[in-house]
């Protein structure tokens, strides 16, 4: 007798504590466990720390463009290759520019085009991954619950058109697409536009994909049936029940995609098929860097720099936000 | 398999009819199409613009230039009889007076005409055949390199999992994802084409007048680009293998394999690769679309003169028949890949049946 309690008082101990400790956990939601979780995550931090400085700046293109007393449109044949660092005085004015980052091929300040460029290029990414989303995740929503049903043939239409677009290579489709319409609108600023709209008519079916596969397996458990039993309309099982709940696949995938879109862009405009000169991008400030080697190295590798921080900012960002909302992960 | 395999291609038909139809419809909604964009040429008159757009019927709705598109002009006959006489095409002397018609001699798509350029004036299948053997070649190599050093780096990552060669090579797996393709190839083309001067700044061939060349200089041609191409491939690979052998070494035969007390080269080579490499299998058919892409801005830099620059210059120039026949080309490349890794994945996987 004495000897089976004894066996047995150790593990029951353990079992209070473990039934304790998990008690500890459940009372916290999951924003909070993934906001602390964040919090001792450095390189995620860092990432957004990079990205909200690039972005700041950005929009500051203009103050940076009068303190350092340069022009980021106005080309200037003396100025023709400046490098890093330099300084300029404009003979007839007695003005002195400081040209950070040097000046072009054609004499403009790349410090100040870079930081309009990054304006363009970060605000083409993020409206046309929001723009995607809310595509993606309306029909993804409306395919997953429909799937299988008397309603069946929406899932399958969809998928069918989707399919289709998916094989056309993405560069492809973007290239005729962008060439076509941006033909028939003109001016720099309309081509800001064009390519918002199709980069996002090119990305959303990953976004509908993703969320039809969530939606299928959401639509099985215990709560929509309720909300169903209830008499709540299939919109709003959709939106108000099944949608908060794929929300962290979401933010996840969001981050992601703004920073895939931002290389696309910056592709495209490389091209010459995206954002038109003389509107700077990231993209196509590196659009002909390559004639330009010897006179200014500093034309090929600045732009793509700010490229490469801010998109792998976006996919680490992207990576911590998993890890930080997995409610399995135990950290 | 035979039946699998006849299924899924009569299933891709009607996935390439709407690929050409929207490829078609987006390409008609240039303006002023093909004589557009050889207008610029001043000694061409108005009236010669209107003839020529005329004769090449881009003044029809676009479902009718998409149907010529598919079945041509030429006359049909089947079985002896002629069916349909062709299209009458007027043609116009030097002034832009209509003199007479002749009938249509494309044959169109479904009878394996792809018409001719309207840059070039050559068949659109004696263009594609210059600049193909160019883009199989980078495209391939690439990729074979992709998996030579992609599975290996995936493979040292998962037996030393959560190691110093995993956590390095995970973080540059990220960072290759995050560098744009083209500039990767202007960095590598301005340290070792322009700066040390080692490789040549691109093109296919050293330029002679002669034509002749050793498989040395093809190589040196070769490696930027291979490099540029294969970096993602080789980020990607790695990180699949990775995931996949860790999956297959925490299963039970493993723990047996272990248990018995193998070794762990034994147990890593002979028994879970052969599994672990199933997955990775699949990955090499959406491989397809993203060497396609890569490809165009690579030929790009490197002035490679594959089918990626054809694109491009195709585009700009509103050469429609080109376009058209890559677009297909490209997305059956992209279908097979699909099938391919379908077709693996059974081969490698007893547990997987077709059907």
């Amino acid at each position: 007798m004495a000897s089976t309690v004894q066996s047995q008082s150790p593990e029951a101990s353990r079992g209070v504590v473990a039934t304790l400790r998990d008690e500890k956990r459940k009372s916290e939601s999951l924003t909070r466990t993934a906001l602390r979780r964040l919090s001792r995550d450095y390189l995620t931090l860092l990432a957004f720390a990079v990205l909200i400085i690039l972005a700041v700046l950005s929009l500051m293109a203009p103050l940076f463009e009068q303190a350092l007393n340069v022009s980021y449109t106005e080309p200037l044949a003396a100025r023709k290759f400046l490098p890093v660092g330099a300084t300029y005085m404009n003979p007839a004015t007695e003005d002195i520019g400081n040209h950070i980052a040097g000046t072009d091929h054609l004499g403009r300040d790349v410090f100040t085009r870079l930081l309009y460029g990054g304006r363009v290029s970060l605000g083409i990414g993020l409206s046309a991954a929001i723009f995607s989303t809310l595509i993606g995740v309306s029909i993804g929503l409306l395919a997953g619950y429909y799937q299988g049903t008397r309603l069946g043939f929406i899932d399958d239409g969809i998928l069918w058109f989707t399919t289709t677009l998916n094989s056309i290579p993405t560069l492809m489709l973007l290239i005729l697409i962008s060439s076509v319409l941006s033909s028939r609108m003109s001016g720099a600023s309309s081509s800001i536009f064009i390519l918002i709209g199709v980069l996002t008519l090119v990305s959303w079916s990953g976004t509908m994909r993703l969320i039809r596969g969530e939606t299928l397996s959401q639509r099985e458990n215990e709560y929509v049936v309720a909300a169903r039993a209830m008499g709540a309309s299939p919109l709003r099982i959709m939106f108000a029940h099944i949608l908060p709940n794929t929300l962290s696949v979401l933010v996840t995938a969001l981050a992601i995609e703004i920073g895939t879109l931002i290389l696309t862009e910056s592709a495209l405009s490389f091209l010459g098929l995206g954002v038109r000169p003389p509107e700077p991008s990231w993209g196509n400030m590196l659009t002909g860097a390559q004639s330009y080697f010897r006179q200014g190295a500093h034309l090929s590798i600045i732009p793509g720099l700010m490229i490469v921080a801010t998109v792998l900012s976006l996919y680490l960002i992207g990576d911590g936000l998993r890890d930080a909302l997995d409610p399995r992960s135990i950290k | 398999m035979t039946k699998f395999l006849l299924r899924r291609i009569f299933q891709a038909i009607p996935t390439l009819i709407g690929i050409s139809v929207i490829a078609y419809f987006v390409m008609a909604q240039l303006p002023g199409g093909p004589v557009n964009a050889l207008a610029f040429d001043p000694n061409i008159t108005p009236q010669q613009r209107t003839a020529m757009a005329e004769a090449m019927g881009v003044n029809d709705p676009w479902p009718v230039q998409y149907a010529r598109w598919l079945i041509g002009d030429a006359p049909i006959t089947i079985f002896g009889t002629q069916v349909w006489g062709g299209r009458e095409i007027p043609v116009f002397d030097r002034r832009g007076n209509q003199t007479g018609t002749v009938i249509g001699t494309n044959r169109g798509v479904l009878r394996g005409d792809f018409g001719h350029s309207i840059v070039s004036k050559r068949p659109t299948t004696e263009v594609l055949a210059l600049r193909i053997p160019a883009t199989v070649e980078l495209g391939l190599i690439s990729l074979f390199v992709g998996t030579l050093i992609g599975l290996p780096i995936g493979v040292l990552a998962a037996v030393n999992q959560g190691g110093i060669f995993d956590n390095v090579t995970r973080v540059l797996a990220v960072l290759i994802s995050a560098i744009p393709v083209f500039w990767l190839g202007l960095i590598l083309l301005l340290i070792f084409g322009s700066t040390l001067q080692w490789l040549p700044m691109g093109n296919r061939f050293p330029i002679s007048v002669a034509g002749d060349y050793s498989l040395t200089d093809r190589i040196r041609h070769l490696i930027l680009p291979v490099v540029t191409l294969s970096s993602f491939s080789i980020a990607t690979f790695s990180r699949y293998m990775r995931a996949s052998l860790l999956d297959v070494l925490n299963q039970d035969y493993v723990r047996t394999a272990r248990a018995k007390g193998l070794a762990n080269g034994r147990i890593w080579f002979t028994h879970a690769m052969r599994n672990a490499l199933i997955p990775v299998a699949t990955i090499l058919g959406p491989a397809i679309p993203g060497v396609i892409a890569g490809a165009v801005l690579t030929e790009t830099i490197y002035a490679w003169p594959g089918m990626g620059r054809l694109v491009v210059d195709s585009v700009t120039q509103q050469d429609y028949p080109v376009i058209m026949a890559i677009v297909l080309l490209f997305s059956i490349a992209t279908i097979v890949g699909f099938i391919l890794s379908d077709l693996l994945y059974a081969t490698f996987d007893p547990r997987i049946r077709l059907s």
